[in-house]
């Protein structure tokens, strides 16, 4: 059984409590007993990362460098800087590096000794990205590991990896998708995927985003 | 540990990428209340980032590739609270508490995990940044017994300064309690083919993010 087989899990759906839930359980009441942890502060941790943060933040960072050329500049210069000097954005703590796509180079980021991922403008990283195939193959292979994401790139596009190999966070700035002139910044965003922010994917299409609107 | 399973990059044989298409952020109850509890006795100060990584480094490793991610975490937070003196292990055994805690200088409070700080690695720097962007370097070849953030396959590599990030805490001491010891951070850029061969792609480039002790002039 896979950590990233997705039937792995089901277990822990049911009512029956499984053994990791008996475990947690039991190492979290000690710990509340014994005065070292707040219930209200863990109950407060999970809505944060449940509720607070997530992908849509960086969503928004990305739509407002597609439509502001010198916020870009300044993120490509200094993204902790640049994202924490508007005031509408979620504030993003320290050391996160912008990585822009072009026409030339895709870049990819992976965590290959742990699962290293900028939470504060992705939220907490999927399955895939803290598994082996993901951790092992992206630096040898990272042709492959876009093919099992269904990402071809064109022929002669160079591709950049980032192993986050210290506590610098990266964030993949794609291309903006072709037909989108004149679009608001929250329709921008709305087509920026959190695997397009990490290099496992490509912004939506306006044609994509419709059909999926649809569904 | 160094050259444990946790090493991954350029292992073949785990099979591909499996992603899930909406993904919920925790996947059973008991995920959630162990990132909780994983994050709030980080903030009692006890351990690093790099010592809480090292814990799960050591676990062996058939027990490391068994476990998900949030399984490793437990393992890691079970042994760490068992290691620092905060849990005895006749209390993991018992599953609950058989006397009162010790007493913590930190604690994290409902009005903290309101803020959702974060925590900054940059320290002053206690000299000049030895390389600048654009300087050739090599990567040392080092073998460590204990917690290095420099991976196997980029050991006694040729690469490239492409940006200096700062002075950070440095993983290798902090992670065994010697201290923060500062040491400049850079992006080194190496090509496909020096990392993997002659057969590797020429249309790759990969950069890692090393510090000043993991390099030596090229």
């Amino acid at each position: 059984m896979s950590a990233n087989d997705p039937h792995a899990h089901n277990h822990d759906h049911g009512s029956e409590l499984s053994e990791m839930q008996l475990r947690v359980r039991a190492l979290e009441s000690i710990l509340i007993e014994k005065g070292y942890v707040d219930p209200a502060a863990l109950d407060q941790i999970v809505e944060n990362v449940e509720t607070k943060i997530g992908p849509h933040i960086g969503a928004r960072v990305v739509a407002r460098a597609w439509v502001d050329p010198e916020f870009k500049r300044r993120l490509l210069a200094d993204a902790t800087a640049a994202v924490n000097s508007v005031a509408e954005f979620d504030p993003v703590g320290a050391h996160l590096i912008a990585v822009e796509n072009t026409p030339q180079t895709h870049n990819v980021v992976v965590c290959t000794l742990c699962s290293c991922y900028p939470w504060p403008v992705l939220g907490l990283p999927p399955v895939w990205y803290k598994s082996a195939p993901y951790r092992s193959r992206t630096v040898i292979d990272p042709k492959g590991v876009l093919a099992d994401f269904g990402v071809g790139l064109p022929p002669g596009t160079d591709i950049r990896i980032w192993d986050s190999t210290a506590e610098t966070r990266f964030l993949v700035i794609p291309m903006r998708p072709a037909g989108t002139e004149g679009w608001s910044e929250e329709q921008l965003a709305s087509l920026v995927t959190r695997d397009s922010m990490v290099g496992t994917g490509l912004p939506k299409s306006p044609d994509q985003n419709k059909a999926e609107a649809a569904r | 540990m160094t050259n444990s399973v946790h090493d991954m990059g350029g292992m073949h044989g785990f099979g591909p990428v499996e992603p899930e298409p909406n993904e919920p952020v925790f996947h059973a109850d008991w995920e959630k209340r162990l990132y909780a509890l994983q994050r709030a006795m980080g903030a009692t100060g006890l351990w690093t980032i790099d010592g809480g990584r090292a814990s799960l480094e050591n676990l062996p490793p058939l027990a490391y590739l068994a476990a998900s991610y949030y399984k490793r975490w437990f393992l890691g937070l079970e042994r760490r609270v068992v290691a620092h003196g905060l849990v005895g292990e006749d209390e993991i055994a018992a599953g609950r508490s058989l006397r009162p805690g010790i007493r913590l200088n930190r604690k994290m409070t409902l009005e903290d995990a309101k803020k959702r700080s974060f925590a900054h690695f940059d320290r002053p720097a206690p000299g000049p940044a030895r390389f600048k962007a654009g300087d050739q370097v090599r990567t040392r070849n080092i073998h460590p017994p204990t917690h290095t953030r420099l991976p196997r396959y980029a050991r006694g590599k040729l690469g490239t300064i492409e940006a200096v990030r700062g002075c950070h805490v440095f993983p290798d001491t902090a992670a065994v309690g010697a201290g923060e010891n500062p040491q400049w951070l850079y992006t080194v850029v190496f090509g496909g083919r020096e990392l993997w061969g002659e057969d590797a792609d020429p249309a790759i480039k990969l950069s890692i993010e090393a510090f000043e002790p993991y390099l030596s002039p090229a």
